[in-house]
């Protein structure tokens, strides 16, 4: 017997080595030594920060007329205003910082609704199968039958133009991604070794579904949230640029600031630029953290 | 549930705490052809009992297991036969009724305890789980406890170990944790799926001895499930040889190993590399491999593989027979292995 103390005194050392918290923090101590996380984490930060204190940050109120204009003279950037004016003589870098909020806005409401519907569907197909399953499923293969955008601008216009109906419409879309994915994640889970050794020690179902199958489910839906955020906002963006969206022109959007571009695309492509560099700002930067993301929570990747 | 005394009840007395009689277990699969994993498999466990189930993969063993747990899925999966335990057929009960048994009458050990515990959540919650399901433990008493058989299993520093997540424990380590879990509520049968089959050789013979000390100590009857005759020889008081899901052999552990009967088990027996035999000798394995079965209906299952195949052989599948002789040998062949002339002498 002391020998196999030994043994497992040896076996314990070696499993000491690998000392380290919970999951989060292992997928946080990757995350961080990631330049590629830490890129996209920087501009998700920026961009957050820029929607949160834009109002004191834009050297200019949204509405104000900060330079003279005429149709044909729309100033371009200078020293004085480092993204130009406007249309209507209006500083255009105040206007990208004050979009900011709108987009985050956007952004994290219609993907906090789309999660909320989307997981509670995932949920009760994946746990309860059968005849519950393949209804949901059904629904949802219908539903992601018809392209995103197409299904976004459809929701959006059926429920007037407003704010609201256009993070509705953006969640509506969303709820089939997470759904399928958490359906997904639970069914292959389901099918995992601890799921069998958790019900052969008489756990119930209910505990076996909500303590065991769903956390080891969640970690692609955390990255797919990340990913989202990015679609949601060019969504927005889209439906802002199809005239689906706020009404209130002291509210700037990038979408919208966008399609106001259109009628001076020869004199003025800066009405262009900056907005379009904004969305892209915003979605890389989701995008890239999601990756890094998935791959840190990723258990294949794990050492 | 006080502890069972250790005794010897014979073969299928009334006081068996496990008895299976006439098991099959049919796979169905629309469009494909049924398929038999378990056809007609009966056996008894005794309390306190160490009976070794033996085969090759695919023999029928682990879903034997699975079909006493009561693990085995609802679709596609036809089952009949009786599961007596401790007089009631496990397979009349409910499946809440069922779920209580399990974990507090009857537990499991899987083979892999790199993939049997959940990664997100900590070792000394998932023992404390099991504890707060059966015994109705608060949160805080049942950890204290997980940790107590934590210790029992031989886990160094358990309090600190209770925090841990199951990637920082060793393999070893996560199947002492295993049992822990399986052991939690004392339960009067364990049954073990190859439990070490995944860990490096050393750290086998820990575990087989935690295993044997373990229900030893708590009058535990235990199912030991495995294709390795050794780990069977050191620690079944019974042993059951099966192939192509029916049991071709069984005897007790002694006379098994000292004269197979079954051309099978002989050849499990004379596959096990031994250190006494000559340096460049070559291994003697069994030929063909487990796929090359006839279907029983049409004769012996092991016929292609056998050494002793004979016509009579190929026609009709030899029953399942009690021997006269001491160790209450059954034996499934026309053709077997020759009987030692001193196999009386051999006593359990």
């Amino acid at each position: 017997m002391s020998l196999s103390e030994a043994e497992a005194r040896v076996d314990t050392a070696v499993a000491a080595e690998d000392v380290g918290g919970s999951l989060l923090k292992e997928a946080w101590r990757r995350l961080r030594r990631d330049p590629v996380a830490i890129t996209g984490g920087a501009m998700v930060a920026l961009f957050v920060l820029v929607a949160v204190i834009g109002p004191w940050l834009a050297p200019y109120g949204p509405s104000d007329r900060a330079g003279a204009v005429t149709p044909t003279m729309i100033p371009g950037p200078s020293s004085q205003f480092w993204f130009g004016l406007d249309d209507l003589g209006r500083d255009e870098l105040s206007r990208v910082i004050l979009g900011a909020r709108q987009s985050l806005l956007v952004g994290v409401v219609s993907l906090v609704l789309g999660m909320i519907g989307g997981l509670t569907l995932g949920v009760l197909a994946g746990a309860l199968g059968g005849w519950v399953d393949s209804l949901i499923m059904r629904i949802i293969d219908i539903v992601l039958a018809v392209p995103g955008l197409l299904f976004a601008i459809g929701v959006a216009a059926a429920l007037g133009r407003s704010l609201q109906s256009v993070m509705i419409a953006i969640a509506v879309v969303n709820v089939p991604i997470f759904a399928r994915l958490l359906r997904g994640q639970m069914l292959s889970q389901r099918e995992a070794d601890y799921v069998s050794a958790a019900t052969s020690v008489g756990l119930r179902r209910r505990v076996v579904v909500f303590r065991h199958i769903l956390p080891n489910s969640i970690s692609p839906v955390i990255v797919q949230g990340t990913l989202t955020l990015a679609t949601a906002i060019i969504d927005a963006a889209g439906l802002a640029f199809l005239g689906l969206g706020g009404t209130d022109p002291s509210v700037p959007e990038w979408g919208r600031m966008l399609a106001d571009s259109q009628d001076y695309l020869s004199g003025a492509i800066h009405l262009a630029i900056f907005p379009g560099l904004a969305i892209v700002f915003a979605a890389l930067g989701f995008t890239l953290f999601g990756e890094r993301l998935r791959e840190a929570l990723d258990p294949k990747y794990r050492r | 549930m006080s502890a069972v005394a250790r005794t010897w009840t014979g073969r299928s007395g009334p006081t068996s705490l496990l008895e299976v009689r006439d098991l099959e277990v049919i796979f169905t699969r629309r469009g494909r052809r049924d398929v038999r994993a378990v056809d007609g498999v009966s056996f008894s466990v005794d309390a306190g009992e160490t009976v070794g189930i033996v085969g090759e993969s695919g023999s029928g063993k682990s879903i034997t297991s699975l079909a006493v747990m009561g693990l085995l899925p609802n679709r596609g999966c036809d089952v009949s036969g009786s599961i007596r335990f401790d007089g009631t057929d496990l397979r009349t009960l409910s499946r809440d009724q069922m779920r209580d048994i399990r974990g507090r009458d009857i537990a499991m050990v899987f083979q892999d305890p790199m993939t049997s515990l959940n990664p997100v959540v900590t070792i000394g919650k998932q023992v404390a789980e099991v504890l707060e399901r059966h015994r109705g433990m608060a949160r805080e008493r049942a950890r204290v406890e997980a940790a107590g058989l934590l210790e029992q299993v031989g886990i160094p520093d358990p309090q600190r170990r209770l925090t841990d997540y199951p990637h920082q424990l060793s393999g070893g380590m996560r199947q002492r944790a295993l049992i822990a879990m399986a052991l939690a509520c004392r339960p009067r049968l364990l049954i073990a799926d190859e439990p070490t089959t995944a860990l490096d050789v050393t750290i086998q013979a820990q575990i087989l001895e935690l295993l044997k000390q373990l229900v030893a100590e708590a009058g535990t009857a235990l199912i030991m499930i495995t294709h390795d005759l050794g780990v069977v020889a050191g620690l079944c008081d019974r042993v059951h040889v099966m192939y192509s899901g029916r049991i071709v052999e069984a005897a007790d552990r002694h006379p098994l190993f000292a004269a197979p009967r079954h051309p099978y088990t002989g050849g499990l027996l004379a596959s096990i590399p031994r250190l006494d035999s000559a340096r460049g000798a070559p291994l003697t394995p069994i030929p063909g491999s487990p796929t090359d079965t006839l279907p029983w209906a049409r004769g012996c299952a092991f016929a292609p593989r056998c050494p002793n195949v004979q016509d009579d052989c190929l026609r009709t599948a030899p029953v399942l027979e009690p021997l006269p002789e001491q160790g209450g040998r059954e034996l499934r062949c026309y053709h077997p292995l020759p009987a030692p002339v001193a196999v009386e002498a051999v006593t359990p």
